[in-house]
């Protein structure tokens, strides 16, 4: 496939507001994850946390957009002088060819847990307006409405897949003469719903999370926002580029993952036939690595199978947990960051690696040279999705 | 400018079993009735699955049932599900149990609770495992959803499912989602085709206002609901017209459809 260069980008999670934050905790080791002390819940669990959101009300034009969710996007497209790249790109193709791709799993849906437990016997407060809050697309129209865009726009919602698929779509509307460029991005925050919803389904660890560990049991949820504006290359562009990308499904089981990770490999497979390249070409796996016994399993048997045992591997959810349907965004920034700065990142609390499990697996930073890097997110539903980045176009 | 062409559809709603019904209504002088909605059983699912599965998952795999009917080759195909509120009973249910002591949340209800829920026991009734995309676009779902499966069939060279269906709110949201019919259509998209039922044209504009239909019944269905946009599109295929339709897509921005009948 044609490359696309990747120009600007940004993300904010619980290691911190911008690129330089995520890279400083990547290089030492620095993990996000905090007990869980969120309003209105108790359980037993960690949380990759992004602080004082409580305290950002989002004001003015923006003001009926204002949620959890949404004050996270706008703190995320803050940071790294995202902004005054979004306004050069606006005088460079016109704010109508600047198409937005945005996942999110849950959307505003933690304002819609408040108007259910505030309601009364007329039912939910007036003032709910899910729409501009909870509604998946709310996360779109948002990015779209601050950025001033008014192209083409898309909302993505593939649970944990969501931000890694909105690559993809980029790529084809822009290949398809829809847009010019494509910002795009993942935003998913902190509710009730999924804190509440994985522990009733016993995937939610009371420790740190230790993917790919012996000891293994369940995943944290986290937060966080990224974003990145994709163009079609110019001579001389030495920013990272999308590579490739694969999408595929399961088929098999609405909440556990093919055994041998069937749809996994299928996706990565495909990713690297659009990249032209060989298993012996990618240099680092950023694995989906979510920490459950089952996924893990999974995608260890997916990659093993495809790469063997050599490829370095590291699942980076011990940093930032697992942000949901911002973990595509997440976790391709970090594959991006990685590119940049020759970093191969551990896998963070992965003390004793499962003796089941065979992926070479980073257990200390290393300093490397890195040319190709492949990220994977797969979701519920079986869906899944990988992607290739390149060092250059 | 996308082109593509519509080779088979599928639709669901009340007094509507299926797409030669409303292909029926759509090209005759009477309005719209109304009626009971046909028993959502769509056969792909094991019974075991179907037990778990709700009505905003039946009426997508429904009209997704329809439109691939005698179609061999399901389980290469793409899909897009678009819906702009996704299964909001399940929400309900979910947002009042988070309300109770003990915050007893359903499993099966939180996996189901995903955006992607229909599309996930579509991949496995079909056995499909190629990729699959779930979206929502408030009132341009329907749009959205063309758009993306139009984009990936013409860019990927591949023939794409779109599904777009809604179920109105439980009491709790009823005012505050501007849903009040249960609709679902589907239709399988193909850049080229061999024996397309119409052939479409894409362009977005910032001018005009969305197509309306002529008789009051079937406009007010078509304004029940974010799917229900599709119906302007079906009633040009229905009586074989050609047409420029304009659809709601974003704020600010419209999706021109020019269709032509084959």
């Amino acid at each position: 496939m044609t490359p696309l260069s990747i120009t600007h980008f940004t993300l904010t999670n619980a290691l911190g507001c911008g690129k330089q934050a995520s890279l400083e905790a990547l290089r030492t080791g620095r993990s996000g994850l905090q007990p869980c002390d969120l309003e209105n819940v108790d359980l037993a669990t960690w949380i990759g946390r992004v602080d004082d959101l409580e305290e950002m009300p989002l004001e003015g034009r923006l003001a009926d957009y204002d949620c959890r969710n949404n004050r996270l996007a706008q703190l995320g497209l803050q940071q790294d002088d995202f902004l005054p790249a979004v306004e050069q790109a606006v005088q460079r193709y016109g704010a109508d060819r600047i198409g937005v791709f945005i996942g999110t799993s849950t959307s505003g849906i933690a304002t819609t847990e408040a108007a259910y437990r505030t309601r009364d016997d007329r039912g939910l407060p007036a003032e709910f307006t899910p729409r501009f809050t909870h509604n998946i697309a709310s996360s779109s129209h948002f990015v779209r409405h601050s950025l001033g865009l008014n192209g083409a726009a898309i909302a993505i919602s593939t649970a944990c897949s969501s931000s890694a698929k909105v690559f993809a779509a980029a790529y084809r509307y822009i290949m398809a003469g829809v847009c010019d460029a494509a910002i795009v991005g993942g935003v998913d925050s902190l509710c009730l719903t999924t804190l509440y919803g994985f522990n009733a389904l016993d995937l939610v660890s009371a420790e740190p999370c230790r993917p790919w560990d012996a000891q293994r049991n369940g995943i944290n949820i986290g937060e966080g926002a990224g974003f990145a504006l994709l163009e079609k290359p110019q001579s001389g562009d030495s920013c990272p580029s999308l590579i490739g990308y694969g999408e595929s499904s399961d088929a098999h089981h609405m909440s556990t993952p093919h055994p041998e990770g069937a749809g996994a490999r299928h996706a990565m497979q495909q990713a690297l036939q659009r990249a032209a390249l060989e298993t012996a070409d990618i240099d680092y796996i950023n694995l989906h690595g979510t920490a459950t016994r089952s996924n893990d399993a999974s995608e260890d048997s997916a990659v093993c199978g495809l790469f063997g045992d050599q490829t370095p591997c590291s699942s980076t959810k011990g940093f930032t947990g697992h942000t949901l349907g911002a973990a595509g965004i997440t976790e391709s920034i970090f594959a991006l960051l990685c590119l940049q700065n020759g970093l191969l990142p551990q896998s963070l609390q992965t003390r004793q690696q499962d003796e089941t499990l065979n992926a070479n697996i980073v257990l200390d930073p290393q300093q490397r040279e890195l040319r190709h890097v492949l990220s994977n997110s797969f979701g519920f539903g079986g869906n899944n999705c990988s992607l290739i980045f390149g060092a250059t176009a | 400018m996308i082109s593509l062409s519509i080779e088979k559809i599928g639709v669901v709603a009340q007094g509507i079993n299926n797409w030669p019904e409303a292909s029926a209504l759509l090209q005759g002088e009477d309005d719209y009735q109304g009626g009971e909605l046909p028993p959502l059983k769509p056969s792909m699912l094991k019974p075991n699955e179907r037990r778990r599965t709700t009505r905003t998952i039946k009426i997508a795999l429904q009209a997704a049932e329809e439109a691939l009917q005698g179609f061999t080759g399901s389980e290469s195909l793409a899909s897009v599900f678009s819906s702009s509120e996704g299964d909001l009973d399940i929400i309900d249910q979910i947002c009042l149990a988070l309300t109770e002591e003990g915050r007893p949340v359903s499993p099966t209800q939180f996996h189901n609770s995903v955006h992607n829920a229909p599309a996930g026991y579509w991949s496995i009734g079909a056995g499909a495992r190629q990729g699959s995309s779930s979206l929502g676009g408030l009132n341009g779902s329907f749009a959205a959803g063309l758009m993306e499966a139009a984009v990936q069939s013409v860019v990927e060279q591949i023939p794409v499912l779109l599904v777009c269906y809604d179920q109105p709110p439980p009491e709790l949201l009823k005012s505050f989602m501007p849903i009040t019919e249960p609709f679902a259509v589907a239709m399988l998209l193909n850049g080229e085709s061999d024996s397309p039922l119409a052939r479409l044209n894409l362009n977005t504009r910032t001018d005009g206002s969305e197509s309306q239909l002529s008789k009051p019944a079937l406009e007010k269905l078509r304004q029940s609901a974010p799917s229900t946009r599709s119906l302007p599109m079906l009633q040009a295929i229905a009586r074989h017209q050609s047409a420029e339709i304009t659809l709601p897509y974003l704020p600010g921005l419209n999706l021109q459809v020019e269709l032509q009948p084959c």
